[in-house]
């Protein structure tokens, strides 16, 4: 071990998420879709890849019209998807010499994620949707249940754990899904328009939990395309066509998120 | 997991119930089928040893057919009964009984009956014959020596003209001849066309004397030792057979021998075809079920997809996902083989186109054992193609 004193402190921690050239293309030929793209190579005229660092603890709403390809993006982090270029790390790790089963073990214990359609198992209770990704962690029952409780207790569904989904309305669904995904207490959380089919008011519910969530320390990535959620967000990305065209910081990345209601929380 | 699985299949409980109908269609008609081949050979082996299975039918005429020298054919004879008997090398013989068979009507009081046949031959025949006197006696060499008219009833014949009344020491008339009646045979009962009960046994010159004359006899019954010297016995038979009649060629006997084994094993292989054909089909309805299973198991990872794609998205590796569908699949299997079981075995309880059938345990837990590897071996490949799906791909299914 070298013994080094660094003279600048604090010593900020390597980002949790670094993207390096990342493209993903659909499509062959002439009938090819950069989905993601980045700059153009200046020699080739080619996609360069998207570049993107995501500190710990930061807060990131990815805006962009439909197709700019935000969903894209958020897949390629919850490895859902593979790029077809460039690399992936996380944590440190190139996700992309990752197995199967490893990337399962990602998935379950790194990420949280909350997708616009809820993505609720059908006819399954609140409670053992939010027990499943312990389950798949092999957490002992009891352990399982407790744990499960919490975290609907956390979003304020405790009294609702034996409903399922078409018992429960699209607010508390969405509710469901944030228990769900914050359960295995994930470093980072991950969401594709969480609020794009709620009302106002479900809407406020969803962001100030992740607000909280936030200022816990976790990451979180949210998509949005409205102005609103956007300003919850610490850090502001704006895509256009598979390119990051707009970077903008609303808050510093170790402090609460700039909206958050919570009074007396810090970071 | 197991709770889960039950889950999936009772959110379609029509769908798995037709599935599981399919399998235990195919696993109760697997042991069905087979305990109806069983069932029929069984009941072949038991007319076939009721007969006696160590004993040899010596009947004329050529073994290959008439046509080759019919005209000089010899008929049995008493004296070749009688050559066989005394013949001192045969060591293989036990008993010889000459059978003159014949038909007539029998009277009693004022109750007139004919019989399905009546016998003629010596006391050797009662138990080459497997013929036992339930109810007073055999008759006796002595009877045949004195020509007495004295005769052995069967059961059938027995009721018919006794109905309750006990025969024995009766008198009934044959052939317009008193004869008394000094036994009852116990009843054989029947699979075939004749009734064996339905017989009347009496001294063979009797017979002779009242209905057929001193001529030629219709069969020699000859008992060997053991079931084991059916063979030698049949040698023996033909060597001192072929001397009487003066034969030279073996080829050119005027007698045929019927070996009782030989006929067991002959019908024993027949029964055995019909009993794998059965199981054959049997099978067939038990792979239409497996194919239910694969057809069953594929609608429903297609309909599933996106839960797929939502469990890999929490981090479900790849062998839960796995697990899940064979479990369902296997369930399925499983249930409806139990049911196919009792159905089954329930099924055996009743007679099938006349025939018992007998469960064979083998059949059980075979049919059993196929149809939850059929389970296994057809829903593992809708399961392994549930779980080699990507997230994305499974999340972005319709
Ligand atoms: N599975 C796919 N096959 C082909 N093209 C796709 C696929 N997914 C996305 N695309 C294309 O990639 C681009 C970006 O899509 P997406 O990331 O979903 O956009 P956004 O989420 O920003 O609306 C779009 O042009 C879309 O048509
Ligand atoms: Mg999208």
């Amino acid at each position: 071990m070298r013994h080094v004193i660094d003279k600048r402190v604090p010593a900020a921690p390597p980002p949790v998420i670094q993207l390096r050239r990342i493209t993903k293309a659909y499509g062959h030929g002439d009938a090819v879709v950069h989905a993601l793209h980045g700059p153009e190579d200046p020699a080739t005229g080619g996609p360069l890849g998207v570049s993107l660092d995501i500190e710990q603890g930061d807060f990131v709403a990815v805006m962009g019209s439909s197709g700019s390809g935000k969903s894209t993006l958020m897949n390629i982090l919850g490895c859902l998807d593979v790029p077809t270029a460039g690399r992936y790390l996380l944590d440190g790790i190139d996700v992309g010499h990752l197995d199967e089963g490893q990337l399962a073990l990602v998935r379950n214990r790194k990420i949280g994620f909350v997708f616009q359609s809820f993505n609720l198992i059908p006819r399954t209770t609140a409670l053992a949707q939010v027990e499943l990704p312990l389950a798949y962690a092999g957490v002992r029952a009891a352990e399982r249940r407790r744990r499960a409780l919490a975290a609907l207790s956390l979003v304020g569904l405790a009294e609702r754990a034996g409903h399922r989904p078409n018992q429960l309305s699209g607010g508390q669904q969405q509710r469901v899904a944030v228990a769900r995904a914050l359960v295995t207490a994930p470093a980072m959380l991950l969401a594709d328009e969480p609020t794009g089919n709620l009302d106002s008011r479900s809407t406020e519910e969803v962001l100030d939990l992740v607000d909280a969530l936030n200022a816990t320390g976790r990451t979180v990535v949210l998509i949005t395309h409205e102005d609103e959620v956007a300003r919850h967000a610490k850090r502001v990305l704006r895509l256009v066509d598979g390119r990051i065209v707009d970077d903008v910081r609303q808050a510093p990345v170790d402090g609460p998120p700039p909206l958050l209601r919570d009074l007396g929380v810090t970071a | 997991m197991l709770r889960f699985a039950a889950g999936g299949l009772a959110a379609n409980k029509v769908r798995s119930a037709l599935t599981m109908l399919g399998v235990l269609i195919g696993v109760a008609s697997v042991i069905l089928l087979l305990a109806v081949g069983n069932g029929s050979s069984v009941a072949v082996k038991e007319s076939i040893t009721s007969l006696g299975t160590n004993s040899l039918t010596v009947s004329a005429g050529s073994a290959y057919g008439g046509a080759r020298g019919a005209g000089s054919a010899k008929k049995l004879t008493v004296a070749d009964a009688k050559a066989l008997a005394a013949d001192t090398d045969s060591t293989a013989i036990r008993s010889v009984a000459p059978v003159v068979t014949t038909s007539g009507t029998a009277l009693y009081g004022d109750i007139s009956y004919s019989p399905g046949s009546i016998v003629g031959t010596y006391p050797a025949y009662f138990e080459t014959a497997n013929q036992k006197v339930a109810h007073g006696e055999y008759f006796t060499d002595d009877d045949v020596l004195g020509s007495r008219k004295v005769a052995v009833l069967g059961a059938t014949t027995a009721k018919q003209l006794f109905a309750t009344e006990d025969p024995v020491g009766k008198r009934i008339v044959l052939g317009g001849t008193p004869f008394t009646v000094v036994g009852v045979l116990e009843a054989k009962g029947g699979t075939g066309f004749t009734d064996p009960d339905d017989v009347v046994i009496a001294p063979l010159p009797t017979v002779q004397n009242v209905f057929t004359g001193f001529g030629p006899v219709n069969q020699i019954l000859v008992q060997a030792n053991s079931a084991d010297t059916t063979t030698a016995a049949q040698a023996e038979v033909t060597r001192v057979l072929l001397g009487t009649h003066a034969i030279t060629d073996p080829t050119k006997a005027d007698f045929r021998i019927t070996n009782q084994a030989s006929l067991l094993t002959a019908r024993e292989s027949t029964t055995k075809t019909f009993t794998v054909l059965l199981g054959a089909v049997a099978a067939i309805s038990l792979l239409v079920g497996g194919i239910g299973i694969t057809n069953i198991m594929l609608v429903t990872v297609t309909e599933r997809t996106r839960e797929i794609g939502i469990r890999k998205a929490l981090g479900a590796p790849r062998a839960v996902i796995l697990g899940q569908f064979l479990t369902e699949s296997t369930l399925l299997s499983v249930l409806g083989a139990g049911l196919g079981v009792a159905v089954g075995i329930a099924g055996s309880h009743f007679s099938i186109v006349g025939i018992k059938p007998v469960v064979i345990p083998e059949s059980v837990l075979g049919a059993f054992g196929i149809a939850v590897a059929i389970g296994l071996f057809f829903g593992s490949y809708p399961a392994n193609r549930a779980a080699s799906l990507r997230p994305i791909d499974a999340l972005r299914h319709e």
